[in-house]
This record gives C-alpha cells, sequence and structure tokens, in this order.
C-alpha cells in the first residue's frame, strides 16, 4: 500500500502543490470573509451550495479529481491532443457565439444543465498546449518571421474571438503568451516596442495634445543635434529619426483618439480614464474607490480575520470574483498583502525553474505559458484593485470565486506537473 | 537554441519582480503612508447615531408630573426603496397631492441622498398615525413609521412657566460660544422653565456606533459597542408650584387681562403664576406648534406675553407697607405717629385726594393703613427722602428710597428663574436730575408715597413685597425649582440665600402687619376674609395713562390686591392684577382669596362657590378686542387625542 502510493505521487513537485493548495485555500477564505454574516448558520451553508464559499468548496472537490485524473494520464496524451484540444477550444468559442448566455454584458458564457461555463477560460489551456506543441515540432525554425507570425496566429485567433464575445479582459490574456515567445526567441525589441507604444497611449490620454507634440519635437532635435556626426556618416540615419518622430505624432494625433472614440467601447473608455486619474464621476469611480478604501483601511497589519467592515459589507462590488484581494487587502493588511504576493512569486519562479530544468521544448514552451498566463492574472487583477489599472473583469488565479477559473488554472498546473514528472523523456 | 535564449529567464524574471515591486510600491503607498483610506472606510461603514436621552419630567410640589415626554412618529423615507407603492393612497392619508409627494421625495434626496432615510412627514398626528399604521405594509421598504419624543402637558396649565422646546434655529447653531452642543434639528428649550433649565433637563445625548452595509442599512453594533456612550435621561424638576392652584388660578383670570402671583414667604418658592388671558400648553407641542404659535403670537389678547413678570404696573395703595417700613426703617416714623389728615394732603400745591375725613383715620400707623390714608403716606414720603441726615432729597434721601426700593427687589429683575423678567421702574435721583433738570424736590416725586407717579412694578414684584412684610424684613429670590433629582450644579444656591432688607423691631412690623389685617378683617377688603385665617391685605386702585392716538390718556384703573396668609405666619404671599377693571376690591381681592383658601384648605368652601364661579365668569377684557381673539377656540382644540400605538 505504502509502496503504490510512493509510486503513484513519484515525480510529483511538492512545491506546486503546497502553493496550489495554499492559495485555493486563501481563497475559499477570503470568499468565505467576503459573505459571511454573524447569523449565518456555516454548516447548513456548506451542505446547502447557497452561498459562494461553498460552492467554491464544491469546485475545489471537482478540481482535485481532475487533477487526479491528469495525475494519472500519460504525459504523451497531451503532446498528442495538443492541435486536437485548440481546434475544439476554437469550436467552443465559436459555439459561445453563437448560442451563448449573456452574462453581466458578456457573451461567453454556456449554460449546460444549470451550471454556467465560459470556454474562454478554458481556451487558455487549449491555446497554450497548442503554442507548446508549434514551437516544439521540429519543423519549426521560431528565427524564421513565418513561424513567429503562426505562432502569433495560434495565440490571437482566440483572443479575437473572445473580444467578439465582449469578454476584452479574457482576450487580453492571450497576449501575454508573447512572453513565451519571447522566451523562445522573439526579438528583445518587440518588448521595447511594446513598452514604449505603452508609454505613448498613456501620453496620449495624459498629456494635451500641443505640449506633447513639442515634447516629440525638442527631443528629436536633441537626437539629430547629438547624433548629427554618424548622420553626416550615414545619411538613411536621419530618415529612421524623422520616420520614428513622424510615426509617434501621427500615433498621438490620430491613432489613439481614433482607437479611443470608433474602437472601444464607451464603459472601456471610461474605465481607462478613471485609472488614469481623468474621470472623476462617481459612479465610474465607486469600484475603485471602494475597493482602494478597502484595501487601504487595512493599514500595516490589517483588520484581522472577518474582521473587515468594507469587504465584508458589500461595499465593493464583485467581491467573491474580480475584487477578492480587497479581503486580503483589509483582514490581513500590508504584511499579509506582502506574504500573498509572496506566494504567487514563490508560484511563478518555482514554474519557471521547473521550465528550465526540461529537457523537452513543449514542456519549456508549456510552463513559461502557465507562468505567462498566472502572471498576467496577478498582475492585472492586482493592479486593478488598487488603481493602478483599468477596471478589466479577470480573476486572480485560483483565489478568485469561479468554477471555470479555478477548474482551469488546475488543470494548468496539474498538467504541466505531469509533464514535468516525466521531464527525462522528450516530448512533441 | 534554447541555451543562447536561456538569459531570458532573468529578463521574465525581472519583468516578473518589476511588477511585483510596482503593486507592493502602491499597496505600500495606500495602506501604510496615506491615512484619509481608514477613515474614509469609517465613514462607509460606521454610522455614527446620536441617541437622544429622554428630557427631564417636571413635577409639581405635590409630586404630580405636569410637563413630561410622549411619543410621536415621523414619517420617514429611504428614497431608493420607494417602489410599487400605492402613492395615491399615501397621499389621502397624508391629504397632500402628488406634486407635494415629488417635491418632498425630491427635497429628501437633494437633503440625504437616495439610500439615507429621511423626515418625509413630521410629528405625525394621531389619527394619521393610526392610518397609517395599518396600511404600513404597503409603503414598505420606503417608507417608515419612526418614533419621536415630543413634550408633554398633562394638566392645561402654566404655559408661560414651563415653556416650550423647539427646533434649533440656524441663528443659534452659528453661535459656537453657547450651543456648540447641538446640531441642527435638536430640540432646545425656548422659553420658561425649558429654557432656564435647558442644560439639566437635556440630558446627555449617547452615540452608538453601528456597522452599516452599502446602502446604509445597519448590520449590528461597531466593535461590540466599545465605542458607543449611552445616553443619560435628563434630570427632573421638582417645582415649588401647585398646579390645582395654577389651574384654579388660570380659571379665574379667564376673560381677564391681568396676574396672580402667590409665593411661599418661607421659600421664595412660587406658588402659581398666572398670566391672564391664558393658554393651553400643549398648543405648542407636536404636529401644530408652529402654526399653533403663530395663532397666539397674533392674538389680540397676548397670551404669550408673560405679564407676570413682563408686565409693570403702578401698585397704588398696595405700596403703602413698604413706604411705611422705609419710614420706620429710617426711623423718620414709629408706630404710634400720626397724621391729622382733613380728606386731602395738603403738603404741596396740588392737594392729594384721600378717602377719608375724620383727623382720627390717621392717628397712628396702623389706623393709616387700614385706611389706605393719601395725606398720612404722602407725608411719611417726603419725611424719608427729606430726612435731614441724608442732606435732603437731591443730595442723599432720594437715592437712599431709591436704594430701599432696590434691596425691596424693585426696579430691577429679581432673579427668578424663567426668562424675559422686567425691571420695573423706580425712580431715583439720577431720573429726577435729568427730567426736571436739577429743579425739582420732595413734592415733585410726593405721589410715589402712594405707589403711584413714575412707580412700576411688576407682579412678581409685588407678590415678592408682600413676602417681605410676612416676614418681617426678608425674602428669598422668588423661584419655581426647588430641587432637581441628582444635583450637581449650582443653579438652585441663589435661592437658598435670605436677603435682609429692613431691620426694624417687632413691634414696628405688628403695626404694619395690624394694618394689614384690618384691611380685611374691616376695611377696604372685607371681601376677601376666609374662615379661620387671618389675612394680612392690602387693596389698590391703580390710575394707569396709556397713549392712546397719540395723546396721554387716562385709561381704566388697574385693580390691584395684594396679601399673605395666615398673618402670624405666612404660608402664602400673594399680588393680583386685573388690567382696567376697577377697584381692587372688586375684582383683585377675591381672586387673592379664593387662591389662598385653595392653598390654605385645598379647596373651595361651598359657601364660596357662588363667588368662585362668579369671578370666573366675569369678564374685563375689552369687548372689541375679545371679538378679534381665537384663544377660546384654540384652547379648545389644544388637547392632543392620545392614542397608543
Amino acid at each position: 500500500m505504502n509502496r503504490a502510493q510512493t509510486k503513484l505521487t513519484q515525480g510529483i513537485d511538492w512545491p506546486i502543490v503546497g502553493l496550489y493548495l495554499a492559495l485555493v485555500i486563501i481563497g475559499i477564505l477570503s470568499i468565505f470573509a467576503a459573505e459571511y454574516r454573524g447569523e449565518d448558520n456555516i454548516w447548513q451553508d456548506i451542505i446547502h451550495p447557497s452561498k459562494n464559499y461553498s460552492r467554491q468548496i464544491i469546485w475545489f472537490g471537482v478540481s482535485i479529481v481532475l487533477a487526479s485524473i491528469i495525475w494519472l494520464t500519460d504525459s504523451k496524451f497531451f503532446t498528442a491532443t495538443a492541435n486536437l484540444a485548440y481546434l475544439g477550444g476554437i469550436l467552443l468559442l465559436l459555439l459561445v457565439l453563437g448560442i451563448g448566455k449573456d452574462v453581466k454584458g458578456s457573451h461567453s458564457w454556456l449554460v449546460i444543465g444549470g451550471f454556467q461555463f465560459q470556454p474562454a477560460e478554458l481556451t487558455k489551456l487549449c491555446t497554450n498546449l497548442a503554442l507548446a506543441k508549434y514551437l516544439s515540432s521540429q519543423e519549426t525554425d521560431f528565427t524564421k518571421l513565418r513561424s513567429r507570425l503562426i505562432a502569433a496566429a495560434i495565440a490571437l485567433v482566440p483572443a479575437g474571438i473572445i473580444i467578439l464575445q465582449d469578454e476584452t479582459g479574457l482576450a487580453l490574456v492571450y497576449f501575454s503568451l508573447f512572453l513565451v515567445m519571447y522566451r523562445e526567441g522573439l526579438p528583445g525589441i518587440l518588448l521595447v516596442i511594446a513598452f514604449s507604444a505603452i508609454v505613448l497611449v498613456l501620453s496620449a490620454l495624459l498629456v494635451d495634445k500641443t505640449v506633447l507634440f513639442s515634447i516629440f519635437t525638442i527631443i528629436t532635435a536633441l537626437v539629430i543635434y547629438f547624433s548629427r556626426r554618424e548622420i553626416k556618416r550615414k545619411r538613411s540615419r536621419l530618415a529612421v529619426i524623422l520616420g520614428v518622430y513622424a510615426f509617434c505624432g501621427l500615433f498621438v494625433m490620430f491613432v489613439v483618439p481614433f482607437v479611443f472614440t470608433k474602437v472601444l467601447k464607451d464603459y472601456q473608455v471610461r474605465r481607462i480614464e478613471v485609472m488614469l486619474g481623468k474621470e472623476n464621476d462617481p459612479k465610474a469611480t465607486y469600484n475603485t474607490r471602494q475597493s482602494m478604501i478597502a484595501i487601504g483601511s487595512g493599514g500595516i497589519w490589517g483588520k484581522g480575520y472577518l474582521k473587515g467592515t468594507q469587504t465584508r459589507y458589500d461595499f465593493v462590488p464583485e467581491q467573491s470574483t474580480d475584487f477578492i484581494f480587497c479581503t486580503v487587502g483589509e483582514d490581513f493588511g500590508f504584511v499579509g498583502s506582502l506574504i500573498f504576493l509572496g506566494i504567487y512569486v514563490a508560484l511563478l519562479f518555482r514554474i519557471i525553474f521547473i521550465a528550465e530544468r526540461q529537457r523537452s521544448t513543449f514542456t519549456r514552451v508549456y510552463a513559461y505559458g502557465v507562468a505567462s498566463i498566472i502572471f498576467f492574472h496577478l498582475a492585472i487583477n492586482i493592479s486593478m484593485t488598487i488603481g493602478l489599472a483599468p477596471v478589466i473583469g479577470i480573476p486572480l488565479p485560483l483565489v478568485s470565486y469561479g468554477g471555470s477559473s479555478l477548474m482551469t488554472f488546475t488543470m494548468l498546473i496539474f498538467i504541466l506537473l505531469r509533464l514535468d514528472a516525466d521531464r527525462q523523456m522528450v516530448l512533441r | 537554441m534554447s541555451v543562447f535564449n536561456q538569459s531570458r529567464r532573468r529578463v521574465i524574471q525581472l519583468i516578473i519582480l518589476g511588477m511585483i515591486t510596482l503593486i507592493i510600491c502602491r499597496l505600500f503607498y495606500l495602506q501604510v503612508v496615506e491615512k484619509k483610506y481608514a477613515k474614509l472606510a469609517d465613514a462607509n461603514a460606521v454610522l455614527r447615531k446620536v441617541v437622544y436621552p429622554s428630557r427631564g419630567i417636571i413635577y409639581d410640589r405635590k409630586n404630580r408630573s405636569i410637563l413630561s415626554n410622549d411619543v410621536l412618529y415621523d414619517l420617514v423615507v429611504t428614497p431608493a426603496s420607494v417602489k410599487n407603492i400605492d402613492t395615491a393612497y399615501l397621499c389621502n392619508i397624508l391629504s397632500i397631492d402628488k406634486e407635494e409627494f415629488k417635491k418632498r421625495i425630491v427635497t429628501a434626496i437633494i437633503k440625504n441622498g437616495r439610500v439615507r432615510q429621511s423626515v418625509f412627514a413630521p410629528l405625525l398626528a394621531p389619527e394619521i398615525f393610526g392610518q397609517l399604521q395599518e396600511s404600513m405594509y404597503l409603503f414598505q421598504p420606503g417608507f417608515e413609521l419612526v418614533p419621536r419624543q415630543i413634550r408633554a402637558y398633562p394638566y392645561p396649565a402654566a404655559a408661560n412657566i414651563l415653556g416650550y422646546i423647539a427646533e434649533i434655529s440656524p441663528a443659534m447653531l452659528k453661535d459656537t460660544a453657547n450651543y456648540s452642543s447641538y446640531n441642527s434639528g435638536d430640540y432646545i428649550g425656548f422659553t420658561g422653565l425649558e429654557r432656564t433649565y435647558e442644560s439639566v433637563l437635556m440630558g446627555q445625548r449617547g452615540i452608538s456606533y453601528l456597522i452599516k452595509d452599502n446602502l446604509n442599512r445597519p448590520q449590528g453594533a461597531y466593535e461590540n459597542g466599545e465605542f458607543d456612550s449611552a445616553a443619560i435621561a435628563g434630570k427632573n424638576l421638582r417645582l415649588s408650584l401647585d398646579i390645582d392652584l395654577q389651574m384654579l388660578g388660570e380659571k379665574l383670570m379667564k376673560g381677564k387681562s391681568g396676574s396672580i402671583v402667590a409665593i411661599d414667604p418661607q421659600t421664595g418658592g412660587i406658588l402659581a403664576m398666572v398670566s391672564g388671558p391664558s393658554f393651553d400648553p400643549n398648543l405648542l407641542t407636536g404636529p401644530y406648534r408652529s402654526a399653533n404659535f403663530n395663532k397666539l403670537y397674533l392674538d389680540t389678547t397676548k397670551p404669550l406675553f408673560n405679564r407676570a413678570i413682563q408686565a409693570t404696573y403702578p401698585p397704588g395703595s398696595t405700596f403703602k407697607p413698604m413706604i411705611a417700613l422705609v419710614g420706620l426703617d429710617e426711623g423718620v416714623i414709629t408706630p404710634s405717629f400720626g397724621y391729622p389728615c382733613y380728606g386731602a394732603y395738603y403738603g404741596c400745591t396740588r392737594p392729594i385726594k384721600c378717602e377719608h375725613h375724620d383727623p382720627g383715620h390717621a392717628a397712628n400707623l396702623r389706623l393709616a393703613l387700614s385706611h389706605s390714608c393719601n395725606a398720612y403716606f404722602s407725608h411719611v414720603f417726603r419725611l424719608s427722602v427729606d430726612a435731614a441726615k441724608f442732606g435732603g432729597i437731591r443730595v442723599g434721601g432720594m437715592q437712599k428710597w431709591a436704594d430701599y426700593m432696590n434691596s425691596f427687589g424693585f426696579g430691577h429683575r429679581i432673579g427668578v428663574d424663567i426668562p424675559s423678567e422686567g425691571r420695573g421702574l423706580v425712580p431715583d435721583k439720577k431720573y429726577y436730575d435729568a427730567r426736571y433738570k436739577g429743579s425739582w424736590n420732595s413734592c415733585t416725586s410726593v405721589f410715589l408715597g402712594i405707589g403711584q407717579g413714575e412707580l412700576l412694578l411688576t407682579p412678581l414684584q409685588m407678590a415678592n413685597a408682600m413676602c417681605i412684610v410676612a416676614n418681617r424684613g426678608s425674602y428669598y429670590i422668588p423661584h419655581f425649582v426647588s430641587s432637581i433629582d441628582n444635583d450637581d450644579t449650582h443653579l438652585l444656591d441663589k435661592y437658598k440665600e435670605k436677603h435682609d432688607v429692613a431691620h426694624i423691631t417687632d413691634t414696628a412690623y405688628s403695626a404694619v402687619i395690624h394694618g394689614m389685617t384690618d384691611v380685611v378683617e374691616s376695611g377696604t377688603g372685607r371681601v376677601a376674609q376666609i374662615d379661620g385665617i387671618t389675612i394680612g391685605g392690602k387693596t389698590g386702585t391703580a390710575e394707569n395713562y396709556g397713549i392712546v392716538n397719540g395723546v396721554r390718556t387716562k385709561l381704566k384703573n388697574h385693580a390691584v390686591f395684594v396679601a399673605f396668609a395666615p398673618a402670624e405666619k405666612a404660608r402664602i404671599a400673594i399680588a393680583v392684577i386685573v388690567e382696567n377693571s376697577g377697584f381692587g376690591a372688586k375684582y383683585a381681592a377675591p381672586i387673592a382669596s379664593l387662591m389662598m383658601e385653595q392653598y390654605l384648605k385645598d379647596s373651595i368652601s361651598t359657601k364660596r362657590q357662588p363667588l368662585m364661579k362668579s369671578v370666573m365668569e366675569t369678564v374685563t377684557i375689552d369687548a372689541a378686542m375679545l371679538a378679534k381673539s381665537h384663544l377660546d377656540s384654540l384652547n379648545k382644540n389644544a388637547v392632543i387625542k392620545k392614542k397608543t400605538p
């Protein structure tokens, strides 16, 4: 018996399992804290799943079953079915587009026998598998532009469909897969360009256009002045500099306003403006404001578990799902938040550590994918609760209430553990 | 290839750490540096609720509560929760139209927002409350009935004494030196004892902190009530007032302008203070307070004017005992001093007429008092002010006399414990110097000797003068409150202090007192007699002048009667004034007598019932004025129909 058990769990990465359990349990406790009222009968609520925390406990149970099944599956199954899963995922997304149900303004839910299910969550897994499959195949040469475009397409096709479902937040997650591609050889300049683009968009929104244009002109003039010798030697330099200058100008003057008035939806524009402090309408800022009050009022040590006044009394909307971090922030304060973030960082670094010890590219790419997706969720979700990012409805991995999300992340992590356990094999 | 890119692992780790660091910095700012969020959170989640204490109850001398608390209900609205209700029905119950309904909702939203409660209809009349309560389920949860304490007056009397409370005015709120502890919407005593003893009656407001949710619904005590402070009820006042006596007085003064003040000379405690005509204090509480106030304020009979302390009258002959006291104290006369009066006083240019002609009627002080000899007291007054030891009237004599008057409590506020007391007028040296530019003598002021001239007293001062006579030279400042339950203030200290004002031998007092008992035994005040009780009294018929159409005109005399009983050791001293009625003996003396009988014997004898009835029915107020007055109909409708929920 004992021997059999040892054999059964052989190769499992216990640190990951520990961190996983820690986060899920923190999640359930936080959901409980957000909902619990003094007079509630806990046992009755757990038996009759009328409350979010009791439902989350059930989802946790389902997730463990799922994890066990994955653990008992052969690693080769995942490489073999990666493309199939991707195809299935895309079809599912298209199906939702057809017969999906609207929940809170997004057309991304399937209803199966009373349960709501969001395929966009699951396709993260499929896409990650497909990307790993493609990048690890022997025909792929990732130094070639063609391969890079295909890889990008794999990541962005589901994102496109999800945007059509009005679930922009979840779609953005797929962009995190570029981090994986960067690890696999995408030029570093892309990161610089992406970063510059973000800076440009923000400055276009925050700074007056004429002022911004003057700043660009001054910078360009200075650059030309300091590199005048180089320009003398090489005329094309000037063209490049002027090209960048022109692009920045056009981008700021036309592209950003165009995107903001024509492409983005009203509420999205407003959320971004709220985040930037441009919008002061109390209704628009309500969520962020309440969330910041809840977290800010936690202080250094927090108010203590179940002592929070903001998170327990419905001041923060979407308390159990998108704004679950408020509970941690309010009840456990700055110190508690540090520890909480520490758990995530440990999880991410452990996953990267695992990724780098793989022999097979498939597992490495897959592992980086898992890390990227978790990191993106974490960064955006927490940033939005503390007013650093616009309110994008994406959950905090493993902690936020929601069955689709919890199961997807469980599968992401346990497939990684399964693959890692077979790291001596070369999987393609 | 993967080996080549391995360094990028570091870059990715750095990106992660960079982002986390950014988040940590932001968290550090939010949670550690910036303190406002904790306050905002409390503002969000902690409901600071003022718990109003019940106001102190006021008891009369026989421990009957004469001012207590009652509960009325406010209809409050939470605009956000008003959904699918039968607006028309609600409007019908409240007798308002839909426009008014909308207006009130909008006002409520502007005042307190959509999710907080605002008063929709304050202090519902009991019949409206009854109707609403039956159908309240139709209007919930947007509307609720919230109990609110109001003042209740179990007896329809003593309105001007007890005073009323009303919402604190914006002007008072701005006066932070005096009203810093009040909030807008608080009630405060505006007049009477409610005002004077506000600090004692109001009690101490408590504060309870409640946790609330995002819709302001209370969810329980904050921190288990650790920061709550309980409301401390206001302290009860116990008065010297006898409510039976007060009610009798008010009935006796019905249809008359004037006043009754009755004081217990041994303590200075006021037994009754009537200002006629009076109104039911219940008019100034509950839902119709401000409407009633306006009606009372505008009424031709001026019921809000507390004549007992605010009106001033010439005392007339009732002042003669005081003239005697001054003469005796200064030593210018003795009780056996006599004056040969032949029907008038001829000491000054114009003779001052006297009712009696036989020269023996003023053979000594006792006789002069009982016959109310004008010549005698004109002479005594002149002797007092012209006395050589003060250097004559213009040097010190007049001032000395005025000082006596001041020490008797005349010419200044005596210090009763209700506000708005009048000063009256005692002319002194400065007064005559200014008025006659230095050319005046004792003949100028000789009318003071018979209680006329420039002299003006409040009824309270007249009653207090009787205390001085009855007590043989001392008084306590008249006051209503004899004790405060659990008193830790010094509010009552000044009322415990005895004031000695004249130092005259007992025989001299006996002469004054006997003169006054003779008034009732055999003189002008015989109507005041009560079986088995010796009464000292003095009638007065005060001439008075008013400005009618810009001309100084003599108006109908005020009837005045002052008395104390029993004469041996007085338990009640009283002053009665019936304005513009005629002889003191006819109108004022019976009222004083009935009051004393009620107080000393606890009832009016059968023999005197007809007198009481006829006094009550006597109307002396000008018919034209009375015709325009709505006081009677107001008083009849005053009683709040109590209906317990």
